[in-house]
């Protein structure tokens, strides 16, 4: 009987402290599907309730803070830039990992201990020469050069995560394989990167989100109104004085509808890479 | 390795370059930049005059003091707490979400939050007699920065519950059975085997949490821009004002970065030290 009581009370414990996230989230939506008049003072009074959706194609066109700041394109722009930029430094992350993981050379700790320090680098020590470097190649204000940009930040903590990875995959297969006459590509690209499907999604799906979810590099290289991404459109609807907040609801859902689907897609995958330490900030 | 190490070597070597002229000065932009109120206000930490801002750079370690420990409790609680909860994934699921949507909306949801009219707190506070005390907490200097700090603790503290979650499977069963059967209490249980055998991911909480706070920007970019007045202002932040606001200096600029970037490779060296020695 004590231990039933007991277990009740850390269950309502439990879903109290779930509340503090859940009310929060559920705030925003309400506020997302109703008039602004009726939420300007707490989207908890329910006196007068008119659900629409005039917010969302308000934040999608840019109704008040102008086109520049619209969702539509401003969805289109993350997504050109989030898809390369996630997929590329990936490709690149594998091959050096498996170099890494399976093929001694000489300095390769040296290397590897290199790119444990530089994963520790913030994003302000880099910025100014960056923005220097592509000032000088024509490459600010293009979605090229934040990609290049999220390629480089992500290498170090891909390779990282996958040698990782795949020094715990069996050499025995590959050995096996080569007896057989197989090429080293054809190993890596028929054998080691099945194996390894569960590794690249965990980085597949992080580096989506990372660069998804950046602002510090979009707010600095892509400083043409016209261009912005999602993420950048948030402040300016946001605006400096008292927000709109119905708006500024509706277009924050749409902007993090996209991180929040690949994480529910891709949850397993997405907390195993979170818990070996592969977290940007 | 282009993006990465000339960047490096070039900030340093801007940081002591004076702006437009280019001309070698020595530190001179660090004296200037160390001898503002903006970075470090002397005069209100020794005598609490000279405004109500204590500097970035003590907020950057207000953060670390007041966050960290916050997020390392909490995390370890929730852990803990939903380990054997019904329906305890789901909630973790959504605690996570804070790490799963942009920090700069996360930062629009702590404004929304602590609306003075349209937020929940207020909101609450209202509804359990204590209304006088409702307020745009982020509009006032006594109350911006400590509200961004223990705001931002409702968002990572995801991340800190998820790495102990994972820690707490990797512990044996077996050392819970045998400390059962020598009739361990809870409380000695959780500190006897829980806690040791969740080191390693208290280092990994720690350090990641300890980066972010050193180099958070999107939060303070989203709630309070820096204000009022000097008052929630860090470094990262005063060193995009710096670089891209008029008039735009990259000397002082590189000079604020190489020091947040020797605040942080302290930690990081000390991260590799002890994963190299385990």
């Amino acid at each position: 009987m004590r231990v039933k009581k007991f277990t009740i009370i850390v269950h309502a414990i439990a879903w109290a402290v779930a509340l503090i996230w859940i009310i929060p989230f559920l705030g925003v939506f309400m506020a997302s599907i109703r008039p602004y008049a009726e939420v300007q003072f707490g989207w908890w009074n329910f006196q007068s309730f008119h659900p629409t959706l005039e917010n969302f194609y308000d934040a999608w066109v840019g109704k008040t803070a102008g086109s520049s700041a619209a969702l539509n394109t401003g969805l289109v722009h993350s997504l050109i830039v989030t898809v390369p930029a996630t997929f590329i430094p990936v490709f690149v992350a594998a091959l050096a990992a498996y170099s890494f993981a399976r093929f001694s050379f000489r300095t390769k700790d040296l290397l590897f201990l290199i790119l444990v320090l530089l994963q520790t680098i913030p994003q302000q020590m880099v910025i100014l020469p960056v923005y220097n470097l592509m000032n000088s190649l024509g490459l600010l204000n293009t979605y090229v050069g934040l990609i290049l940009l999220h390629t480089a930040f992500g290498l170090p903590w891909q390779i990282l995560f996958l040698r990782n990875f795949f020094s715990t995959l069996p050499i025995e297969v590959e050995e096996a394989a080569r007896v057989d006459g197989a090429s080293y590509f054809k190993i890596f690209y028929k054998i080691v990167l099945p194996m390894s499907l569960p590794a690249l999604a965990s980085i597949l799906s992080l580096q989506f989100v990372w660069v998804w979810n950046d602002f510090f590099f979009a707010l600095t290289l892509i400083q043409n109104p016209n261009m912005r991404l999602a993420t950048q459109t948030i402040p300016v609807i946001k605006g400096r004085y008292e927000p709109n907040w119905s708006i500024l609801s509706a277009a924050s859902i749409i902007a993090m509808i996209v991180p929040i689907a690949i994480y529910v897609a891709l949850q397993r995958y997405y907390v195993r890479g979170i818990t070996a330490g592969a977290v940007k900030g | 390795m282009l993006f990465v190490f000339y960047p490096i070597i070039d900030t340093i070597y801007m940081s002591f370059l004076k702006e437009g002229t280019g001309e070698f000065v020595g530190f001179a932009n660090y004296a200037n930049v160390v001898s503002r109120n903006e970075f470090l206000n002397i005069k209100r930490l020794v005598n609490f005059l000279g405004g109500p801002s204590y500097g970035a750079l003590i907020h950057n370690i207000l953060w670390v003091v007041i966050h960290l420990p916050l997020c390392v409790f909490f995390g370890l609680l929730l852990a803990v707490l939903l380990r054997d909860v019904k329906g305890g994934t789901i909630i973790k699921s959504i605690v996570f979400l804070g790490m799963v949507i942009p920090m700069i909306i996360g930062g629009v949801l702590l404004r929304f939050i602590l609306d003075k009219d349209a937020g929940i707190l207020n909101g609450v506070l209202n509804g359990i007699g204590l209304g006088a005390f409702a307020r745009n907490w982020t509009f006032y200097p006594d109350t911006a920065l400590i509200t961004v700090i223990l705001g931002s603790v409702w968002i990572w503290v995801g991340f800190s519950m998820i790495v102990y979650s994972a820690g707490l499977e990797g512990i044996p069963v077996e050392l819970y059975e045998a400390a059962k059967i020598d009739g361990a209490s809870w409380w000695k249980t959780f500190w006897r085997i829980t806690v040791p055998m969740l080191n390693s991911a208290t280092l990994v909480v720690v350090t990641m949490t300890l980066l972010w706070e050193l180099k958070v920007f999107d939060i303070v970019y989203a709630v309070t821009q820096g204000g009022p007045g000097d008052t929630s202002k860090v470094l990262a932040y005063i060193m995009y004002i710096e670089a891209f606001e008029t008039p735009p200096n990259f000397g002082t600029a590189s000079a604020i970065a190489v020091i947040l970037t020797v605040m942080t490779f302290g930690f990081a060296a000390y991260l590799v030290w002890r994963m190299t020695k385990s």
